[in-house]
């Protein structure tokens, strides 16, 4: 049974599409309910009540939703160009679904643990633009076209600056694999091993330019509705809305493991006598989450030429001085080399 | 295994190619041409060289085929015209392309290969290293000048192309930043005391 597994073509292909379910049918049942807390959060600080009528609490509101998403009629405009227009909400989709490849959740919970793993996050994330631009072009109407146009700027302008705050990490830990990444977090003093206090500003830098590159409020230009209607998704129903809106939401979650792997050591426990393991990336993942629900809920939009100067004037010079700090002081171990963390897993 | 997925992308890379010229609307070229990029960092990674193959996504296909795209995207182009100058056009093209077939034939018909040079080809990479390591090292020690001037010749491409589309325009209404944050609060807005649960 096991040579059938790990030494015929079939047997590697049912392994591989076994694991891939394991890993994607969690999320997206997770996701339902991340997408609920995320109304329910909105809700609190509005001091509405939310979703409240499906289910206890009103639990099941995003399974009513996407049951009504889904035998919806699908519209398309007339003059929207047919192949591009559904292929943008699949790319937005398999974008944001693909990174998790190699997002580790544990020691060795992992699908593909593969040497670049931080870049090839950066790359599938910078290719998610793609279904904004498509979708927005490929319905032949003003309002999406306004709207992909925005978006294309925004994800490129802090893009570079996500890339020279990931250089940062990776400089401190001397390797671009995320077990690695994590396992140069570990230490005697438990969360204070963690990167978040050496790269502190870049934490909060981060946390601002991933807002950016979801297309999160207070950023969430390509789809204004005060302006732009819907932006990008005005002309989409039914299915394909139901993925740009999924694809949105994993980008979101992505970014959550994203920070609890690169500044809050993943799946290490914050204090040393207890044992580390799933549960603590769980509730990091969990913490950054409700960051970003509470950010959507208490800030007002950015006008756009605000957003541009944020990203090119202040984030852009800061991050690339960061880079320049970090790389002198691992190299010469200032601050008692807690920048030169290579030393203690990596 | 391998052989299929290098048929799978070099098949891809040839299509993408070939359908980004004769493509009639400019941004469905746009589009096959990022599914030849996607393909090439297929092939690359194939070849084991995955740090080359992220940076070919990352920089070709996640900024310059976005901002091909953005442009692209906003052209009012004449298709019956392109046509007509294609037509006219094409003689020479075909007189181009047939030069540099004759030169690659020529190039690679008298192409003789040294002992060393074939065992580098063989071991590029010393196994132990990691790809980026290896890259690493190689750029930043022994063409640590190269790599510089490189970079050089980029930054003054880069201060050109601002120089020539950089104009101050006096008519246009700009928000002063400083100005707006060194405003007095008390007069552009009120305080109250809101009781939690309340509201105003």
């Amino acid at each position: 049974m096991a040579d059938f597994f790990y030494n015929t073509y079939l047997g590697i292909g049912l392994l591989t599409v076994g694991q891939v379910l394991l890993l994607v049918v969690p999320l997206l049942l997770a996701l339902a309910f991340l997408m609920y807390a995320d109304r329910k959060i909105w809700a609190a600080v509005m001091m509405r009540r939310g979703p409240n009528v499906v289910g206890v609490f009103g639990l099941l509101q995003s399974f009513a939703d996407f049951l009504k998403y889904i035998v919806k009629e699908v519209v398309v405009p007339a003059g929207a160009d047919k192949g591009v227009f559904f292929l943008a909400p699949m790319i937005s989709f398999v974008m944001a679904m693909i990174a998790w490849a190699v997002i580790p959740f544990n020691e060795g919970w992992i699908l593909s643990d593969i040497n670049v793993a931080i870049l090839y996050v950066f790359a599938v994330s910078s290719l998610e633009v793609y279904g904004v631009i498509m979708g927005g072009w490929a319905s032949n109407s003003k309002y999406p076209f306004l709207g992909s146009l925005r978006s294309a700027a925004q994800m490129i302008s802090y893009e570079v600056s996500i890339g020279l705050i990931i250089i940062g990490v990776i400089l401190s830990t001397g390797s671009m694999n995320f077990s690695s990444i994590v396992a140069a977090q570990d230490g005697d003093w438990g969360l204070f091993n963690w990167y978040f206090l050496p790269h502190f500003p870049m934490l909060i830098l981060f946390f601002i330019s991933a807002l950016a590159e979801t297309n999160r409020p207070p950023f969430d230009l390509p789809e204004a509705e005060s302006e732009l209607v819907a932006g990008y998704q005005v002309e989409y129903s039914s299915t394909p809305f139901l993925l740009f809106m999924i694809g949105e939401l994993v980008a979101v979650v992505l970014m959550c493991a994203l920070v609890s792997l690169m500044f809050f050591g993943g799946w290490l426990s914050p204090v040393p006598f207890l044992p580390d393991g799933f549960f603590w990336m769980f509730i990091k993942m969990l913490m950054v989450f409700f960051m970003f629900a509470m950010v959507k809920a208490i800030t007002p939009r950015y006008r756009y030429d605000q957003l541009m100067r944020l990203g090119w004037k202040v984030f852009l010079p800061f991050s690339l001085f960061w880079v320049v700090f970090v790389a002198f002081a691992a190299k010469f171990d200032w601050f008692w080399g807690i920048y030169a963390r290579w030393t203690v897993g990596g | 295994m391998t052989v299929f997925s290098f048929y799978l992308f070099a098949i891809s890379v040839i299509t993408g190619g070939l359908f980004t010229v004769i493509s009639r609307n400019p941004v469905h070229s746009v589009l096959w041409l990022i599914l030849s990029f996607l393909s090439a960092a297929g092939l690359f990674v194939l070849l084991g060289a995955e740090f080359v193959a992220m940076l070919l996504v990352i920089v070709y296909v996640g900024a310059v085929a976005v901002l091909f795209l953005f442009v692209v995207m906003m052209l009012d182009v004449d298709f019956a015209e392109l046509k007509a100058e294609m037509a006219r056009y094409m003689p020479l093209a075909l007189l181009i392309g047939l030069v540099i077939l004759m030169q690659f034939v020529m190039a690679f018909g008298a192409w003789e290969q040294s002992a060393a040079a074939e065992s580098l080809r063989a071991n590029a990479i010393d196994p132990a290293r990691f790809n980026t390591e290896a890259l690493g090292l190689l750029l930043y020690d022994r063409y640590f000048l190269l790599f510089q001037l490189a970079g050089l010749i980029l930054l003054v491409a880069m201060i050109g192309a601002i120089v020539l589309t950089l104009r101050h325009r006096k008519d246009v209404k700009r928000q002063d930043v400083v100005a707006q944050m060194m405003r007095d609060p008390a007069k552009a807005m009120e305080l109250r005391d809101v009781k939690s649960g309340q509201g105003l």
